[in-house]
């Protein structure tokens, strides 16, 4: 059995973002460009299914879109462990653009599983894995907490506003996972780091698309009114206030 | 041309969200000059669905198929593109919530059409079709362009305000023509019932490391309740096992935008704040009066959570003896 986790590119989750180009790209300067943090927790789970041999997973492999610049976010994704990496050589233009190329890169490596976190912690689109299972009509598990196998069949938590449902599925599929997948990201160790060079990264040319979407402008959201402090020993003025200001209790 | 809205109901019953995105939709039709059909997957009883008419649907679908009993992505999915191309739709609007991640991309790729995820307003502009949605985790706003001649947006929860607006609504029944048999075998349902969900609660109290204790989580629980809000924590708590993962919020738990925002004893890291900055009103608690939680906060109390929350409860019993 074979995984595909799909990796996304993005600034550290602390970065405070900034603009340039009047606003319509982001600018990079000092940016820690680190592997979106679903895909990372996504990653670590396929590698505890790998890791316990009577799953038969033969491989995990890590598919990215994007250009060169983004190598060392792939590299560190087979530091914490995966065997290989595609990546795809354009730019990630638009969601539906992205699923479009590693749809192909499914069909063409044949894997039975596909894992995806819920969003990028840039684009927030929580698009690409649906894409991917709606363009390959494939099999499809949203808001995924927990993965595991059962004799070569995915057993699945799947979260529902109020409650949670246990869930298999027929291969190929996809899963597109969140908070719950797995507890802590897998962390590369010198071992790995060393390793990761001699891994192989296939690079593949992009199929013809055209994106759907375009960001117009970014804008940073004006800052709150400066906060208005209450005497600790008066809690009663902050419940007047929330009543009678705000009017929200 | 039309605009459908899919209104996903709990067991026959809508929720404020449904009449959110309804109201939401018939603001888009306004704009386009569209009638707004919204489609639920049924069953759901008479009275119910013309709930939806009271927020402006002027045809309410209820479509029921023995292939539907149970929430399978795709086959939803089937049902809402079948509709929007029968229907000649040219928006479709979708919550942003479990189901609603599920099934729009899946509909954005059956129909090649642009998706915008997590709008919180109207469209800026019709032609060419702009709208803003957050982004960065909610660090930033993206104005976002539709190319597409269909385009399909999800309606960020409690981002809309209701609006009356009555039509005398007709109500069809649909049967869709479903190919493949669900992929999806529910093996087991676990459900929480009767309990407030945090990402429907218009209050919520949330709790972090400050609390130093999970039993102090009483004088969090007691707060909520007679607030009538639900209770939730920081990424710390839950990972110590004080508190289930389900009350996380934040960027990788859950992100929420109700009308009130307490945070005791939780500093505010970036990650934190992601999930709840879109709050309408933030008040925090923490002895550090650095905190980066007050930046975002409009009321703050400088003092010991464990202190200041029992002081609150009996602020809020005081009020409501008056």
């Amino acid at each position: 059995m074979k995984i595909l986790v799909c990796i996304s590119n993005v600034p550290d989750t602390t970065t405070r973002v900034k603009f340039t180009e009047g606003n319509r790209n982001l600018d990079s300067t000092g940016v820690q460009w680190v592997i979106n943090p679903w895909d990372e927790l996504s990653l670590t789970r396929a590698l505890e299914l790998k890791d316990n041999a009577s799953n038969g997973i033969s491989s995990v492999t890590v598919a990215h879109v994007g250009p060169a610049s983004s190598e060392p976010t792939i590299r560190k994704a087979l530091a914490i462990g995966a065997d290989d990496a595609v990546r795809v050589n354009c730019d990630a233009s638009d969601s539906y653009s992205v699923a479009l190329q590693l749809a192909e890169v499914v069909k063409e490596g044949g894997y039975d599983i596909v894992m995806c976190g819920i969003e990028s912690s840039d684009h927030n689109g929580s698009s690409v894995g649906g894409m991917i299972a709606g363009l390959l009509d494939v099999p499809l598990v949203s808001a995924v907490s927990s993965l595991d196998l059962r004799g070569g069949e995915p057993l699945i938590s799947r979260e529902m506003d109020g409650g949670r449902e246990i869930v298999t599925t027929s291969l190929p599929m996809v899963a597109v996972v969140q908070k719950g997948i797995a507890k802590e990201p897998r962390i590369a160790a010198m071992r790995g780091i060393m390793m990761a060079r001699s891994k192989p990264v296939k690079v593949v040319e992009p199929v013809d698309t055209a994106a759907l979407t375009e960001v117009i402008e970014y804008e940073i959201p004006a800052p709150r009114a400066a906060c208005r402090f209450i005497d600790p020993e008066n809690a009663a003025e902050l419940i007047f206030l929330l009543q009678n200001e705000a009017k929200i209790i | 041309m039309s605009l459908l809205v899919y209104t996903e109901n709990w067991n026959g019953k809508f929720k404020k969200l449904s009449l959110e995105l309804v109201s939401y939709a018939s603001g888009v039709g306004e704009i386009m000059n569209s009638d707004v059909i919204a489609l639920t997957i049924g069953p759901v009883e008479e009275d119910e669905l013309m709930r939806l008419a009271e927020y402006g649907a002027s045809r309410i679908i209820v479509a029921e198929h023995d292939a539907l009993k149970e929430y399978d992505t795709l086959t939803y999915a089937s049902v809402i593109t079948q509709l929007a191309e029968k229907e000649g739709s040219d928006v479709i609007v979708l919550a942003n919530n479990n189901q609603g991640k599920g099934v729009a991309p899946v509909i954005a790729a059956r129909l090649a059409a642009g998706l915008a995820a997590g709008v919180t307003g109207l469209p800026v502009s019709v032609d060419p079709f702009r709208i803003d949605k957050r982004a960065y985790s909610g660090n930033a706003m993206a104005r976002l362009e539709i190319k597409t001649a269909v385009r399909i947006l999800t309606l960020a929860q409690n981002s809309y305000d209701l609006k009356s607006n009555r039509r005398d609504a007709v109500i069809e029944k649909y049967q869709p023509v479903i190919e493949n048999s669900p992929a999806i075998k529910i093996e087991d349902v676990q459900r929480q019932e009767g309990k407030l969900l945090l990402t429907d609660a218009e209050i919520v109290v949330s709790g972090g490391r400050g609390m130093k204790s999970p039993d102090n989580w009483v004088h969090i629980e007691e707060l909520a309740s007679l607030l009538g809000g639900a209770t939730a924590c920081s990424r710390p708590v839950s990972d110590e096992g004080w508190r289930p993962h389900g009350e996380h919020t934040g960027q990788t738990g859950k992100v929420i935008a109700p009308n009130l925002y307490i945070a005791a004893g939780i500093s505010g890291a970036t990650q934190h704040i992601a999930g709840v900055s879109s709050s309408k009103y933030i008040v925090a608690i923490n002895s550090d009066k650095d905190a980066p939680i007050f930046e975002v906060a409009q009321y703050g109390i400088v003092g010991d959570a464990l202190k200041v929350l029992p002081a609150l409860v009996a602020a809020v019993k005081a009020a409501k003896n008056d």
